[in-house]
């Protein structure tokens, strides 16, 4: 096997790969790193896993309390969290097979074992040592990563994290899920569906809190219907971890609650892989926070012709932000010149039901940055395609500039949020404005047309409330 | 079966290759050896040529793409072929069109000797340089730009998009005012648009930079010293105080600042900053000046000083300099300059060099003036003469390029006539 390479990339997660087949279609010989399984954390411990879960606790919930009015009878319903994980496991297989098929399409190197960059764009894998001709590209990750402050290290029993919760064989009788984010309200919908008693703490104010108050306040309403107990603005004081269960005190509103459940789900913070893999010494510098040092228009690390890009690279750690920053730095390495990436268009989803979908930004920092906006809003209570689906929870919510109506934020709150939040990164990225949002026809009936209502109420032209 | 033009190796050093012109035209009958295109290479531009005989029927990079070597650039076959996947899967219906033309004639030898003149497809780099205006007149802008234009009233004909395909954003618009875009508005004097051109690096201005900063560091500078006769300066100096009174009085320093914001528009290659992908070259002389204060130095900035006179540039350097020492400068008056002169003549130094402030590309360091033997008229006199060292970023500014800057700056001072003009 050749050990020299146009292009060779540290980490085969989706920053990584996709960089990879970036690099090959532009006729760069490229080589991938990876010392597990190709997909990283989104194929095979993130993303995709959880999205398999979901759909179970999904079909679960309307098998359960809506089949008799949808005409539909079903005996006595039961669930099985380990089959359900079995099946998120095949996906996960499924997935990550059809990455590697990817590669081998491509003509990219797959080098199994765990790599070390050298200086002069080296990497060590194990005795080997690859050289790159153009540019190594750092996309090693991140992982979960618990707060051992509150005295809650991850134990991997009662004190679990996601890696752990994606393969447990059954469904704890109760669990508190640490942190209200993405990743811990979709566990809480998870788990609930699966006939947990659930419990989601939140230490900011609302669960969901980088999304806007509107959707963290629906999400809320939605859950406590479903007997998910929601503590947001709680502070952990206290954490007992027995053998079989953890105690929990909590300081709710000057208030102390105690929460005592079979395991607890750490589902804040991650911390990102930039240890002992040789970055000090090839002379990439880390930010203070932590993440690798890139000029932000080129993503070059301070180490000549050594690039960084994924969740390593910074914030948002999202995968989909992470391919396209793969593209991006293929293309540049290519000697292409790609367009910016907009940072401030990239959505964020979170998958639980009702699902949460956004761009851009929520009112409350429009507030804070003191811009004249105007909101539109659309309730799916009022979508015709929504009744007919029995899918009324939530709305769209579009915020638009006062003065030229270009859209500085959208979110959406239900069933099929994650699927229709493009239709407003393909205008925000194209610059359009709420006008031509709502002068593209939309079906009828359809989810979508509560996008074009909203647009319509921002203007005070809403047909349908 | 057609045959893939590849951006060749044309040189032994050579990694990717920019093409910059197609000689050929999609349709065109080519013959084995024919030029097809130009390319820079990172040492010089050299030619392309095919490799079989057919017509070209795709081209697929537009002129000015950067490429790697060995990637495809067009494809020569027959006309109507069906191209392979991935490279051309789209190609073969827009060749068709093109491809009839020559088959009128028949004298598909004719058609191969075309002038070369033919219009090119534009490039994606130039795409910038020029005015988001298409042949039929369409100004191509994001509804949004259009919105913020209507308002303000903006030209869009008059700005330079840097949207796909050159298309208008939001962002070209910042700064932007209504007088800007549209032409024929009033004369200013400077000309109107935004107040600086980017241009991407060149291959062999890419190889600079990388091959000196491996040299000498992050910043390669190299220095060029200059002697200047300042008799006559001090004559001017001395016939302004006489005729315009002690308070009218120009320094040393003013006409300095001055000397050298007139000579950066003479040179506007010396008045650019280094953005690592590529080189921003300013329309305004802003001339940054080193002052010392009290436990280091600051550079305040006298704005446009190509269109102030030297009263004004005084009266600014003088306040700038007091609001330095007491700290009282804000950002926007030190932050900006395209260029920095740095004065230690006062400390009795005859001459040193000046650290480049990045992104600036040169920096003068101005020492004493003393009087030394000069020979005059073939007599050794005492003249008054002051030594000047720019320090040159070499990855924007080459040793000819400095070297013409400082002759300018030394027939201004040496007739400083042409300061007040």
């Amino acid at each position: 096997m050749s050990t020299t390479f146009d292009l060779i990339v540290l980490g085969g997660g989706p920053a990584g790969y996709v960089c990879a087949i970036r690099g090959a279609q532009l006729g760069l010989s490229t080589a991938v790193v990876e010392k597990d399984k190709l997909g990283g954390v989104c194929v095979n411990i993130g993303c995709i896993p959880t999205k398999a879960l979901l759909h179970s606790a999904r079909m679960a919930n309307v098998i359960a309390h809506e089949a008799k009015q949808l005409g539909i009878t079903v005996g006595e319903v039961s669930t099985d969290y380990g089959v359900a994980m079995k099946r998120s496991r095949q996906v996960s297989e499924q997935n990550s097979k059809g990455v590697e098929f990817l590669m081998k399409k491509n003509k990219v190197t797959v080098i199994r074992g765990t790599g070390t960059l050298a200086p002069g764009k080296q990497v060590k894998v194990g005795n080997d040592v690859y050289t790159a001709k153009k540019a190594v590209v750092i996309a090693t990750g991140s992982r979960v990563k618990g707060i051992p402050a509150l005295g809650l290290e991850i134990n991997k029993t009662t004190v679990i994290s996601s890696d752990e919760a994606l393969f447990l064989e059954k469904v704890p009788a109760s669990i508190a899920i640490i942190g209200a984010g993405a990743v811990g309200s979709e566990f809480a919908d998870i788990f609930n569906a699966f006939g947990s008693s659930v419990t989601l703490i939140e230490a900011l104010p609302r669960i969901l809190p980088l999304e806007d108050a509107e959707a963290s306040d629906a999400v809320a309403k939605s859950f406590r219907k479903r007997k998910i107990a929601v503590h947001a603005g709680a502070k952990v004081v206290k954490a007992d971890v027995g053998p079989n269960s953890v105690t929990l005190q909590l300081e709710v509103g000057g208030k102390t609650e105690t929460v005592t459940a079979e395991k607890v789900l750490m589902a804040a913070g991650r911390a990102v892989n930039t240890e002992s893999m040789g970055f000090k010494e090839a002379g990439v510098q880390l930010t203070d926070r932590g993440f690798v040092k890139v000029n932000p228009k080129t993503l070059e690390t301070t180490a000549a012709g050594v690039y960084c890009i994924g969740d390593v690279a910074g914030p948002p750690m999202l995968a989909h932000k992470g391919s396209r920053e793969g593209v991006h730095v293929a293309e540049i390495v290519a000697g292409q010149q790609p367009h910016p990436i907009m940072y401030d268009n990239v959505p964020s989803v979170t998958y639980c039901h009702p699902e949460v979908a956004s761009i851009g930004l929520s009112e409350e920092r429009c507030k804070e940055l003191k811009l004249d906006y105007k909101v539109g809003r659309f309730p799916f209570s009022a979508n015709g395609r929504a009744r007919a689906s029995n899918e009324t929870e939530g709305f769209v919510k579009v915020i638009r500039g006062a003065k030229y109506g270009e859209i500085l934020g959208a979110h959406i709150v239900g069933g099929h949020a994650s699927e229709m939040i493009h239709e407003l990164a393909v205008a925000r990225e194209n610059e359009y404005t709420v006008e031509e949002v709502d002068l593209a026809v939309h079906a009828h009936p359809t989810l979508s047309e509560a996008i074009a209502e909203a647009c319509l109420d921002s203007m005070g032209r809403v047909i349908h409330t | 079966m057609a045959t893939k033009v590849v951006m060749e190796a044309l040189s032994p050093t050579m990694e990717e290759g920019r093409l910059v012109e197609w000689k050929k035209n999609e349709g065109d009958q080519v013959a084995t050896g024919d030029v097809i295109a130009e390319v820079e290479t990172d040492k010089a531009v050299m030619e392309l040529v095919a490799r079989a005989s057919g017509t070209l029927l795709k081209q697929l990079v537009a002129a000015g793409a950067t490429v790697p070597v060995a990637s495809a650039v067009g494809w020569i076959g027959e006309p109507g072929e069906s191209l392979p996947d991935g490279d051309g899967a789209q190609a073969a219906a827009p060749a068709a069109k093109p491809a009839a033309k020559p088959a009128e004639t028949g004298a598909a030898s004719a058609s191969a000797a075309k002038p070369a003149s033919e219009p090119v497809a534009p490039a994606a780099s130039e795409e910038q340089a020029a005015p988001a205006v298409t042949p039929s007149g369409r100004v191509k802008a994001s509804p949004l730009a259009r919105r913020i234009a209507k308002e303000r009233g903006i030209d869009l004909a008059g700005i330079r998009g840097s949207g796909p395909e050159g298309r208008v954003i939001q962002r070209d618009l910042e700064g932007v005012t209504a007088s800007a875009g549209r032409p024929g508005g009033p004369m200013a004097t400077r000309q109107p648009g935004p107040p600086h051109r980017d241009v991407p690096l060149t291959q062999i201005r890419k190889t600079i930079a990388k091959r000196l900063v491996q040299s000498i560091g992050p910043i390669p500078t190299f220095y060029l010293t200059s002697e200047i006769d300042m008799e006559r300066a001090a004559d001017f100096r001395e016939q302004i105080k006489v005729t315009r009174g002690e308070d009218a009085k120009v320094s040393f320093n003013d006409l300095v600042v001055r000397a050298v914001a007139l000579a950066l528009q003479q040179h506007p290659a010396c008045n650019a900053w280094w953005q690592d992908d590529h080189i921003r070259y300013w329309k305004a002389s802003h001339v940054g000046m080193a002052v010392a204060v009290e436990d280091g130095l600051i550079t305040p900035v006298v704005r446009d000083a190509d269109l102030k006179s030297l009263w004004e540039i005084g009266a600014e350097a003088r306040e700038l300099a007091g609001k330095a020492r007491k700290r009282r400068l804000t950002p926007a008056e030190y932050t900006g300059a395209t260029f920095s002169v740095s004065n230690l003549g006062m400390y009795d130094i005859e001459h040193f060099t000046a650290v480049i402030n990045p992104p600036e590309a040169g920096i003068l360091a101005v020492g004493s003036i003393a009087e030394v033997p000069a020979v005059v008229g073939g007599a050794v006199v005492p003249r008054k003469r002051m030594r000047v060292t720019m320090s040159c970023d070499h990855r924007v500014i080459d040793g000819a390029t400095g070297a013409e800057f400082l002759r300018t700056l030394k027939q201004l001072l040496e007739h400083p006539v042409a300061l007040v003009l």
